[in-house]
């Protein structure tokens, strides 16, 4: 059983914070952490370890910091971990990411057969859920995304069954692997990285790929160039026209905001007032 | 995983617009109507709506495609098309389409593209609509757009503008999709506005096969398990929503959120910090990352309006905020604004909706 998990370095978006004059981002002093949704994967993948035996390889694309991010899963229990890091694939989108992560795994593969591909449902910045999906038409594997559990696997028949959360409710499906899942949050907590992990984290060679290491067979495809979509405006969204209007009400009494905002908001919207007034208790 | 949001600046500009000979073929707009046990799901109607407009702006037919189990169930989502501003639907039925899965519908629908070219192809933002979308969009090469708070064309190129929130929320970007088609975005429910329904509309229906068999399908339904809906509350389709931020200090001042909901009958909501600290369900969290909610009253105590929270409300037909900041961004698109301490204006405020909506009540 060889899982390779997808994870991905992102600024911990909790802590961005917008310049107030310039619009821009301010990355100075923003931590980098793991991709939270993909720690989800990661300990799904660990517990099939633990239960089925084999290994667990993390994979990540981005620029060498992204290194620390892969440690990161070495010291939760990870096995291997490999970083593709190039210039060629600056400015890549979902398509051209798909593509280089495929190729990874691909390259991964020769080293021993993978069967299970998982990754987080999608990434705290870019919020696409679109790399997963990519990468398993890439790879021509069947897709299981939004996975809450992992019911059954089979490793003699090469089949698993999962719970798959869709709209109302939840699918089991049974599939053959190798097979890419999307893990959804929440079912699972990641461990504690133990003492002996952490240890062997920090001595951990992580393999590092350029395109030719990760197989990357048409540069055209990667990076910008292998990207369909492209950003043609960055800003900051605007105003409404006319500001809040501001209410004063310096006593805080019932009968202030009564005249004060009450009596002027239904005065001007007094179709609110009767659905309001309809359905109050 | 997006590397979207790493393409720092602007590139547009360096690279071109032109469409190559092979792809001026492409024309039209398609919307995917998503549906689910007999009903098309509400995002569907929403985006054919929105698909309506950039369809007349390009001076193309709008189209529906509808993928399901043959009988009439599935043909009349075509005819919903119709009421909806669809001018035609492109109709697959197939057993193999009962339930939703990758496989077949990906090969459903990109067949359906390449048979028939569409420059712009829209899919609700729903677990179905994204599987099926990342999917398509790979295996037809082109670019997808996540999550889109706004379409709009460029005429000269004939290029769709998407704009989405970026870099956690914290600004909007306008992504082009360039020399691909078709051009594809996903929107999420409640982001549009639904349109009229007019049942005195009609279109033509293209019906085609999905050219499957079951045994060449690798996965397999085993089981469906409907959620149990009554105890799940429905943020998105609520008339009335207050909400409290990190601005409310601690999770035992939310009594006095609840306490205004109880008196306007109303859902009360969240933003993702006061969620992430476990102060309120997953359920109930409003924004990019939670649900997008489009009610006739929001109020909104202790936000500071982030656009991560914005865009899943500024929909609202009247937004209410209090904040003790005077310059918090909340201020900048909500209607009114209360300057002062949540924890006492919110319990004056419901005094005053109590007191307002029984003098209401005996006049009216």
């Amino acid at each position: 059983m060889h899982i390779v998990v997808c994870i991905k370095q992102v600024p911990d978006s909790a802590q961005i914070r917008v310049h107030p004059v310039t619009n821009t981002i301010m990355r100075q002093g923003v931590p980098a952490i793991v991709n939270p949704y993909d720690l989800y994967a990661l300990e799904e993948a660990l517990r099939l370890k633990d239960q089925y035996g084999g290994r667990v390889t993390v994979l990540t694309m981005g620029p060498p910091m992204a290194e620390a991010a892969l440690r990161k899963a070495i010291s939760y229990g990870a096995d291997d971990a490999v970083l593709v890091t190039d210039r060629v694939f600056a400015g890549s989108d979902t398509l051209a990411t798909s593509y280089a992560l495929a190729s990874a795994i691909s390259q991964i593969s020769k080293d021993m057969p993978v069967d299970l591909v998982f990754t987080g449902k999608q990434t705290i910045d870019g919020d696409t859920a679109q790399v997963g999906p990519g990468v398993a038409k890439r790879l021509d594997m069947q897709l299981l995304t939004y996975v809450s559990k992992v019911r059954s696997l089979d490793t003699e028949n090469d089949e698993i069954v999962v719970e798959r959360r869709s709209e109302g409710g939840v699918q089991v499906l049974k599939t053959s692997t190798p097979c890419l899942i999307t893990v959804l949050e929440g079912n699972n907590e990641m461990r504690f990285a133990t003492m002996a992990n952490m240890f062997r984290a920090s001595r951990y060679p992580v393999k590092i790929w350029n395109k030719d290491e990760a197989g990357i067979e048409d540069v055209t495809k990667t990076g910008l160039k292998g990207s369909p979509t492209v950003v043609s405006k960055v800003f900051a969204p605007t105003p409404r026209a006319v500001k809040a209007e501001i209410i004063q009400c310096e006593s805080n009494e019932p009968g202030d905001l009564s005249v004060t905002l009450l009596a002027k908001m239904f005065n001007k919207h007094p179709k609110l007032e009767k659905e309001i007034a309809k359905r109050a208790v | 995983m997006s590397e979207e949001t790493e393409a720092k600046k602007p590139a547009a500009g360096k690279r071109k617009l032109q469409l190559d000979e092979s792809l001026l073929g492409y024309k039209g707009v398609w919307v995917f109507v998503e549906h689910e046990r007999g009903a098309i799901h509400p995002v569907s109607l929403e985006l054919l709506g929105e698909g309506r407009k950039l369809a007349d702006m390009l001076g193309v037919e709008l189209a529906g495609v509808v993928m399901g189990q043959p009988g009439d169930t599935t043909r009349s989502f075509c005819h919903e098309a119709f009421f909806h501003g669809a001018d035609l639907c492109y109709l697959v039925e197939d057993p193999l389409l009962t339930d939703y899965r990758n496989e077949p519908y990906t090969k459903g629908l990109t067949d359906l593209v390449n048979k028939y070219q569409p420059e712009i192809l829209l899919l609700g933002a729903t677990t179905l609509g994204r599987d099926l979308a990342g999917s398509v969009a790979t295996t037809l090469k082109t670019g997808l757009t996540a999550d889109c708070t706004e379409l709009n064309v460029d005429l000269e190129a004939r290029s769709l503008l998407a704009t989405r929130p970026t870099f956690g929320g914290s600004l909007l970007c306008t992504i082009q999709t360039l020399n691909y088609r078709p051009q594809m975005a996903t929107v999420r429910p409640r982001v549009m506005a639904m349109p009229e329904r007019d049942a005195t509309r009609s279109g033509r229906i293209v019906e085609d096969k999905l050219g499957m068999v079951e045994s060449s399908i690798i996965t397999k339904v085993l089981e469906f398990i409907p959620d149990e809906m009554q105890d799940k509350p429905q943020l998105p389709f609520a008339d009335i929503i207050v909400s409290g931020g990190r601005g409310m200090k601690k999770p035992e001042n939310f009594k006095l959120i609840w306490d205004l909901a109880n008196v306007l009958g109303a859902e009360v909501g969240a933003t993702r910090p006061v969620v992430q600290a476990g102060w309120l369900d997953l359920e109930r969290q409003v924004g990019q990352s939670g649900k997008t909610v489009r009610p006739k009253l929001y109020i909104a105590a202790g936000i500071s309006g982030a656009i991560q929270h914005r865009v899943g409300m500024d929909a609202s037909d009247v937004i209410i905020a209090i904040n003790n900041d005077p310059n918090a961004p909340i201020f900048d698109f909500a209607h009114y604004g209360i300057v002062g301490n949540a924890m006492t204006i919110l319990p004056a405020l419901t005094e005053a909706f109590k007191a307002h909506l029984a003098t209401a009540r005996k006049a009216g």
